[in-house]
């Protein structure tokens, strides 16, 4: 397993950055995080619909994402705010994907993010898709898709493996092995020993890497983004993890794992490690942390009051969005449903 | 009688099979350790062990095509599909494999299977976990297709549908999982494709299914204040599908209005409005109306899917427009 940057902070190998981008990378861990706790307290208010928090996960999304070029793809799921906002996608439009609200869905120009994967698995192929594309347009764009362990069971990622192999697709897979799918766990999800040793199968390579690891998630996905670049294909990392919460807002884990099991994680914590880190390099203490906490406070705050502002998506909306031009039928239907309430009769 | 919610239904209806027969089998995403994301199968694994209550992983495929088999080889399973809409994930196995395997062997081989799945919207899930996909599976040779609104049905429905020598697409509605209602004690056993005539009036036939049952009772009991007479069925399956009881009520009232949660385009409620219309047009006073989501994919907001399905509101406007 990749690790660079132990549990209690020490390098075991070259650090794969410098001091300042650890600063600013632990800085976003420390956003994330804030956003996190904030989106799954105000759901519990009902502000938001169901939310899947990501803590604990955050150097596997961070570390990874800030590998990216700008203009590479992202295809990610409904756990990956930390990574998708990395790469440019606002807070605002990652708390209106759970507000119901569709704009969530159609990030700002230049931001490559596709919407966030409710379906397990189906948006591993658009990542080989997106990346093929790249290449037949002759450019040296990258595609990366987040996904779960769970997700490496249903056929999409099997068929994304494979395309990927044999087209050999600028793609990065990361799977977040967070140790469970809902209620089960890893051991009963897959017999593999690995996720990563299924990459074999598709001839395409596969690491394990401890995804607590801001280092070692960068370092990996720099490494598979070259690769890709250069032509060599695709790339699966599967992150070593672990979801801290439940898996939604309306999950109880206790239904299924021991809470001694989640203080062990704990103990190995992605914010953790990269603290100490910078505390031997001289380059953190309290009062820096208490400020950026306090302004990723503030700048949460900020993105909740201003998804919360938007005035309600319009009903016409609802028929306008079908279709790049609209059908008769539907156009039938809206003044069915919209103006002479209603129906034909 | 007992009172129950809608949940506590299926885990009743799928015990009283399992109880009583040991080749019943269930399995499913998360239905054994955490009793079913919807809590619809809490307690099953407990009582009947890991053997026969079991977590699988997440492929949908495998679940379908794997009851499938197993349903060749002298079991009878139920395979949950978390949510219908993951049905778009294994129709190969559903609509290809399964629908057609007795026809395909000459009437030999039979597949006593049950796929159970949370169906329809009003949870603010959004477009790919709300959908009412009861007219898939009615579009399918070879499927019977179930959806039933009550606690009671859901346990009788249920067992018919597992001891049922065909396949079963049994729809559970999210919207009514809360939902509670008398169940009577002792072994309940429903006999599929029989609908129900939920209440008698002269005017009008409302026919319904799932979550637009109740709101057809409430639109007619607002419309008897306008002195509208709507009768309303619940038609409980609609493969097998209960014709005589539904031109028995059409005959009588000469008027039928349908109310659909699926979007308008082929929804189920377009095949019974041809049935009734071929069979019946000169019993017909008027046009069959047909209330349902407009063709669109569930918005996830709040007020635009209570806009889409179909509202009391909506169903007694459309009802008083036709009749006037
Ligand atoms: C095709 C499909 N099947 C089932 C589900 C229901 N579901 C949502 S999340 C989830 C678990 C996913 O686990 P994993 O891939 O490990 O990702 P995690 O949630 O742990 O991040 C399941 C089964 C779904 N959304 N889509």
């Amino acid at each position: 397993m990749l690790q660079i940057l132990n549990p209690s902070g020490e390098l075991l190998d070259d650090p794969p950055m410098d001091v300042d981008l650890a600063r600013r990378l632990f800085r976003a861990m420390v956003t994330a995080r804030q956003y996190d706790r904030k989106a799954a307290s105000i759901q519990k208010q009902g502000r938001l619909a169901t939310y899947a928090p990501f803590e604990g996960q955050e150097a596997a999304q961070i570390g990874s994402a800030a590998a990216l070029r700008q203009d590479d793809w992202m295809v990610a799921t409904y756990r990956d705010a930390a990574a998708m906002w990395m790469h440019g996608c606002p807070w605002t439009h990652l708390l209106l994907t759970r507000m119901g609200d569709e704009r969530g869905g159609s990030p700002p120009e230049g931001v490559p993010v596709l919407p966030p994967s409710i379906t397990v698995g189906a948006h591993m192929l658009h990542a080989v898709g997106l990346a093929w594309a790249a290449r037949l347009q002759g450019s040296d764009r990258a595609a990366v898709t987040y996904f779960g362990d769970g997700a490496t069971s249903e056929g999409d990622f099997h068929e994304a493996m494979n395309f990927a192999g044999v087209y050999r697709t600028p793609t990065i897979f990361v799977c977040q092995n967070n140790q469970y799918a809902i209620s089960l766990s890893r051991r009963r999800q897959t017999a593999s020993a690995t996720i990563a040793g299924k990459a074999d199968a598709y001839g395409v390579p596969g690491v394990l890497v401890d995804g607590n690891d801001l280092f070692a998630m960068y370092r990996a996905t720099g490494e598979a983004l070259s690769r890709a670049r250069e032509g060599q294909g695709a790339t699966l990392i599967e992150a070593l993890t672990y979801r801290l919460g439940p898996h939604t807002t309306g999950d109880d884990p206790s239904r299924y794992r021991d809470e001694e099991e989640v203080e062990e994680w704990r103990a190995k914590d992605p914010l953790e490690r990269v603290r100490r880190y910078l505390a031997t390099e001289g380059a953190w203490d309290e009062g820096w942390e208490t400020a950026i906490a306090e302004a990723a406070h503030e700048e949460v705050d900020e993105a909740v009051e201003e998804a919360e502002a938007l005035p309600p998506l319009a009903p016409v909306g609802i028929f306008e969005a079908m279709f790049a031009e609209m059908t008769p039928e539907l156009a039938q239907q809206q003044r069915w449903l919209l103006d002479s309430r209603h129906g034909p009769a | 009688m007992a009172e129950l919610t809608y949940r506590d239904a299926v885990a009743r209806g799928i015990a009283q099979e399992m109880e009583r027969d040991p080749s019943v089998v269930l399995i499913g995403e998360d239905v054994a350790k955490a009793g079913g994301v919807f809590k619809t199968t809490a307690g099953l694994l407990e009582r009947f062990g890991p053997e026969r209550v079991r977590d699988t992983p997440i492929s949908e495929e495998a679940i379908t095509g794997m009851i499938m088999g197993a349903a060749m080889n002298g079991l009878r399973p139920i395979g949950e599909l978390m949510f219908s809409d993951f049905l778009a994930t294994c129709w190969d196995i559903v609509a290809n494999q399964i629908a057609k395997t007795r026809y395909m062997t000459d009437g030999q081989v039979s597949l006593p299977l049950v796929i159970r799945t949370a169906n329809g919207g009003g949870a603010r899930f959004g477009g790919q976990h709300s959908q009412s996909l009861e007219n898939w599976a009615m579009a399918v040779p070879g499927l019977k297709v179930v959806a039933p609104s009550t606690p009671a049905d859901v346990v009788g429905l249920l067992a018919g549908a597992i001891r049922d020598p065909d396949p079963v697409v049994f729809f559970e509605h999210k919207a009514l999982f809360a939902g509670k209602g008398e169940v009577p004690d002792g072994e309940i056993v429903d006999a599929l494709g029989t609908a129900r005539v939920l209440r008698e009036a002269p005017d009008i036939t409302i026919v319904a299914l799932a979550a637009m049952v109740p709101k057809a009772l409430e639109a007619a009991a607002e419309l008897a204040e306008h002195g509208i007479g709507a009768e309303v069925i619940d038609l409980r399956s609609l493969v097998p599908l209960d014709t005589a009881t539904l031109f028995a009520s059409v005959s009588k009232t000469s008027r039928l209005a349908t109310v659909e949660e699926n979007p308008r385009l082929a929804g189920w409620g377009a095949e019974i409005a041809s049935i009734v219309t071929e069979e019946m047009f000169w019993d017909l006073d008027g046009p069959i109306v047909r209330v349902t989501t407009p063709h669109i994919p569930l918005p996830a907001a709040d007020e635009l899917e209570d806009l889409a399905i179909p509202s009391v509101e909506r169903i007694v406007d459309t009802v008083r427009r036709t009749m006037a």
